[in-house]
């Protein structure tokens, strides 16, 4: 992808940054072993809201309780912000100073707090329709496995508002370029496990 | 070596490259469902389908995971992924049939 070596997942620094850029490679991938292992936390969460699936207790299930249209315009949210994060990725390594930075982190927070707001939004429906996490297994299966996504997003908007803070108050050093890439690496990962949450969950509920 | 430019135009190309491909697999699968079509099987078959190049995709265009580098990440990846499917499948199948044996639907 570019012509010098690459040392880790997500955008590299580059040489150009010295000394950063080495100390970004163990760093970076410790992350990376960490995100695994939240992979894996997801995806037993996953198999255990797909063999709960039919335990809906008389109660309401995927189609008295989904909204496609919502859940449409929270993965739109998600992609989106993908995309403002990778452009503040891209504002790090070219050096284009700290305000632009923090613009696209700042359109990043909110597309993320969009999300959440919007999700926030759904789960209360779903309460008034009757779909509370103690009415079946099913429900209860499924407010395990997707407002452990929503948490994960929450944490990431916070760290995201802590990570501006840093820039204000130490500048753009090398703690706030190895936070800001792994916090990068967590945001596109939780829009992979997003993926699989609107087509496991919504889709393949609403078929 | 290429320069810092070529370099800046080349890392925005796979962010865009990345989000140009995301959005088509992401309305497909919304279309099929919302408008319906196809047995229960099929559409089930197209999400899967549309799902896993998709996240393929955010691999590769937004954490810039490749075949050519770092092999180390991608070998993670893919021991993650083994670990994922041995249990995944492990569980649904040994609960699917336990609730079959307990004379209950297996799916709704």
């Amino acid at each position: 992808m570019s012509g010098e070596i690459i040392k880790h997942p997500g955008l590299n620094l580059g040489a150009a940054h010295g000394p950063d850029h080495d100390a970004a490679e163990p760093m970076i991938f410790g992350f990376w072993l960490f995100l695994m292992s939240d992979a894996i936390l997801f995806g037993m969460v996953f198999a255990t809201y797909v063999s709960s699936l039919s335990a809906t207790a008389g109660g309401p299930g995927p189609r008295a309780l989904y909204d496609i249209r919502s859940v449409f315009i929270e993965t739109l949210f998600l992609l989106a912000s993908s995309f403002t994060f990778g452009m503040a990725s891209l504002a790090l390594k070219y050096r284009h100073g700290a305000p632009r930075l923090i613009a696209w982190l700042a359109v990043t927070l909110l597309l993320g707090t969009g999300f959440l707001g919007l999700e926030s939004h759904d789960f209360i429906t779903m309460f008034a329709n009757g779909g509370a996490p103690g009415r079946s297994g099913f429900l209860s299966a499924f407010f395990d496995l997707v407002p452990l996504h929503g948490l994960h997003v929450m944490g990431g908007c916070i760290w995201l508002i802590s990570l501006v803070g840093q820039i204000a108050r130490y500048g753009i050093d090398r703690q706030v370029k190895l936070g800001i890439m792994r916090l990068a690496l967590f945001w596109h990962f939780l829009d992979i496990v997003w993926i699989a949450i609107f087509s496991v969950v919504y889709l393949g509920g609403l078929t | 070596m290429m320069s810092a430019s070529e370099e800046e135009r080349k890392d925005f190309h796979s962010y865009l490259w990345g989000i140009a491909l995301a959005l088509p697999l992401t309305l497909v699968p919304f279309a099929v469902v919302h408008w319906g079509g196809g047995s229960r099987l099929t559409l089930l078959l197209v999400i899967g389908a549309f799902a896993l190049v998709q996240m393929i995709i955010h691999f590769r265009f937004f954490l810039h995971i490749s075949f050519s580098d770092r092999r180390e990440d991608l070998q993670l990846i893919l021991f993650s992924t083994l670990v994922l499917i041995i249990m995944i499948g492990g569980t649904v199948w040994i609960m699917g049939s336990l609730m079959l044996r307990m004379a209950m639907p297996a799916s709704p």
